[in-house]
């Protein structure tokens, strides 16, 4: 991609971008630059509003919560719980994904058929009511968040690569290859992987965004990372209690949420875009 | 068209036999005893060993799962113990709360979605066609429990014109039930507006306009009328989505629905209860989906086709 595409790229693609690169270092510096002790506590700075000078003499510029927790560090220990659930999930789901769609896509027949209809029975039970029955029966633990959303993922990968897999695997480069004598582990990866990826990647994107939101969900229900993690969720459901004194507890996650899930929707958007030829001539 | 249904029925019966095998690997496979979560941490061993056996724990998971399948077809989900009462009677006292929050968000996304999606592509381009496309968006990565706090910060809070939580009352009703809608506000209004301006470019249209009708007759009577059919079963999609999602809205406002009941029951481990609500709300989205399907495919022979 030379200089000149990316200047001409819309303004959103450079907003979204830049707002999801901002909470990304926000995530991964933001403890060197506001550390969060969930076991500390500040009596006489509960509940001040954003901007208010603390006791310490620290500004807290998003409010304190109802501990006297500096929101920001907070906000920024919750980013990077967000993220770190959402980017191994997406990692563990589209990973089991791609291999088991890649297997029912070539081989079809009966290996297509379980993993099909297995999606099939697991797509009928709505993921929300599947992750809150995982989460719950096992236990408030950052790794048991992970193996609940990464179940109810896997499928949509699946039939993502399936999709791409079965549109490839009769086109004349896979069957010379097959006469050449490659085995049908090289076939899958080096002649069908490649075309199952630019859709993958897209997947992966929009699920990043939704895994957020679900983790939040999870975590606002109490069946999330345990309370002595940060999480937006748990820090919503903590402001619930608090509105009428001190509505920025419950507002500011939620608009941080909002903010990078956004960016990475318009980001999905502009992915599909980018690998599908057929919108530029639309 | 028999070949149609019988195939789809089966699909529907090996989703729901699937989704009570779900349930139970997650509540009876999984690590995790439930006769020590129901007696706590102070129980005797005596106790335990007691329980268990009484709960039938100590079979081996074959025959316990044989034997949950059969309390499952004769609506036997146990005795909740934290209620005293049969767990699906306690699931089904719930249910009409949860029943009527979602067929409220029902309205709400089709009275907002067709208008917006109708204004939409009448001034397609438009700054407000924009504005509308923008505002779908953005509706639809909102987290939906946080829009709930959000509004009822707004509206019960601030200007004190609605209820916050449950009183009985319609008034109470209303930011539920949008909380719950409006995700789905935009994504109906897109989906109208692409099949208004889909169907704009059919050769009928042009017939029915080059044989004088008004343009107004010819949106309202022809196009709108045939933009319905895909719509219209795309509800009932909807609809199954509303009781599902409707759990976290419903946690949010302190909604007397199931979706309370489930979360409740999960953190008191009241098993029964959370089978009960599980298997009730699956099958009611199975069964949601399934009806889908076979309308779409009464009103539209050509999908029967593609599916035999």
């Amino acid at each position: 991609m030379t200089l000149d595409t990316i200047t001409r790229l819309p303004l959103r693609a450079h907003l979204a971008f830049g707002t999801v690169l901002l909470f990304v270092a926000a995530g991964v510096l933001g403890p060197l630059l506001a550390p969060f002790d969930p076991t500390r506590t500040s009596p006489q700075d509960r509940l001040s509003p954003p901007g208010s000078t603390l006791s310490d003499g620290t500004t807290a510029w998003l409010g304190t919560d109802q501990v006297g927790q500096d929101l920001l560090a907070e906000v920024l220990a919750g980013m990077r719980t967000s993220l770190t659930v959402a980017v191994v999930t997406v990692l563990i789901g589209g990973g089991v994904g791609l291999l088991l769609g890649l297997l029912a896509g070539y081989f079809g027949g009966w290996s297509d058929g379980i993993i099909s209809r297995v999606g099939d029975i697991q797509l009928a039970f709505p993921s929300l009511l599947l992750a809150i029955l995982l989460a719950g029966v096992l236990g408030p633990s950052m790794v048991n968040v992970i193996i609940a959303l990464a179940v109810t993922r896997w499928v949509i990968f699946a039939r993502v690569v399936r999709g791409s897999a079965l549109a490839v695997r009769d086109r004349e480069f896979v069957h010379s290859a097959r006469v050449m004598g490659a085995s049908p582990a090289r076939i899958m990866l080096y002649y069908i992987l490649p075309s199952c990826l630019p859709p993958l990647l897209v997947a992966a994107t929009v699920q990043v965004g939704l895994t957020m939101v679900a983790e939040a969900s999870l975590s606002f229900l109490g069946l999330g990372v345990p309370t002595t993690q940060a999480s937006w969720g748990s820090t919503i459901a903590q402001g619930r209690d608090y509105l009428a004194s001190a509505w920025w507890i419950a507002a500011v996650p939620g608009l941080a949420l909002a903010l990078v899930v956004v960016a990475i929707g318009i980001l999905g958007d502009l992915l599909r875009d980018a690998s599908d030829p057929m919108t530029e001539l639309s | 068209m028999t070949f149609f249904i019988g195939r789809r029925l089966a699909q529907a019966l090996l989703q729901i036999w699937g989704a009570i095998t779900i349930v139970f690997v997650a509540l009876r496979v999984l690590p995790g005893d439930p006769a020590e979560l129901i007696l706590g941490s102070q129980a005797t061993p005596d106790q335990l060993t007691e329980l268990r056996a009484q709960l039938g724990l100590d079979d081996p998971l074959l025959v316990q799962y044989v034997r949950h399948l059969g309390d499952v077809v004769r609506l036997d989900f146990g005795e909740s113990w934290r209620q005293g009462m049969a767990a699906l009677d306690a699931t089904l006292v719930r249910l009409g709360p949860t029943l009527s929050l979602a067929v409220w968000a029902m309205v709400f996304t089709v009275v907002l979605g067709f208008l917006s999606g109708t204004y939409a592509a009448r001034h397609a381009n438009s700054p407000i066609d924009h504005l509308i496309s923008v505002t779908s968006l953005v509706g639809q990565a909102l987290p939906p429990f946080w829009i709930g706090i959000m509004l009822s910060l707004i509206f019960a809070r601030g200007l004190q014109i609605l209820p916050s939580t449950a009183d009985g009352t319609m008034a109470s009703l209303l930011l539920p039930a949008f909380t719950l809608a409006l995700p789905f506000v935009g994504w109906l209004g897109r989906l109208v507006r692409t099949g208004i301006l889909e169907e704009m470019n059919q050769d009928y249209v042009r017939t029915a306009q080059a044989k004088g009708l008004s343009r107004r007759v010819v949106f309202y009577v022809h196009v709108l009328r045939n933009t319905l059919v895909p719509v219209v079963t795309m509800l009932g999609l909807l609809m199954g989505n509303f009781i599902a999602n409707g759990v976290i809205v419903e946690v949010v406002f302190a909604w007397p629905g199931i979706g309370t009941l489930l979360v409740d029951s999960i953190s008191f481990r009241d098993y029964a209860v959370v089978e009960a609500v599980l298997t009730v709300v699956t099958i009611c989205y199975i069964i949601l989906n399934l009806l889908v399907d076979l309308l779409y495919g009464y009103l539209d022979p050509r999908i029967q086709l593609e599916n035999a």
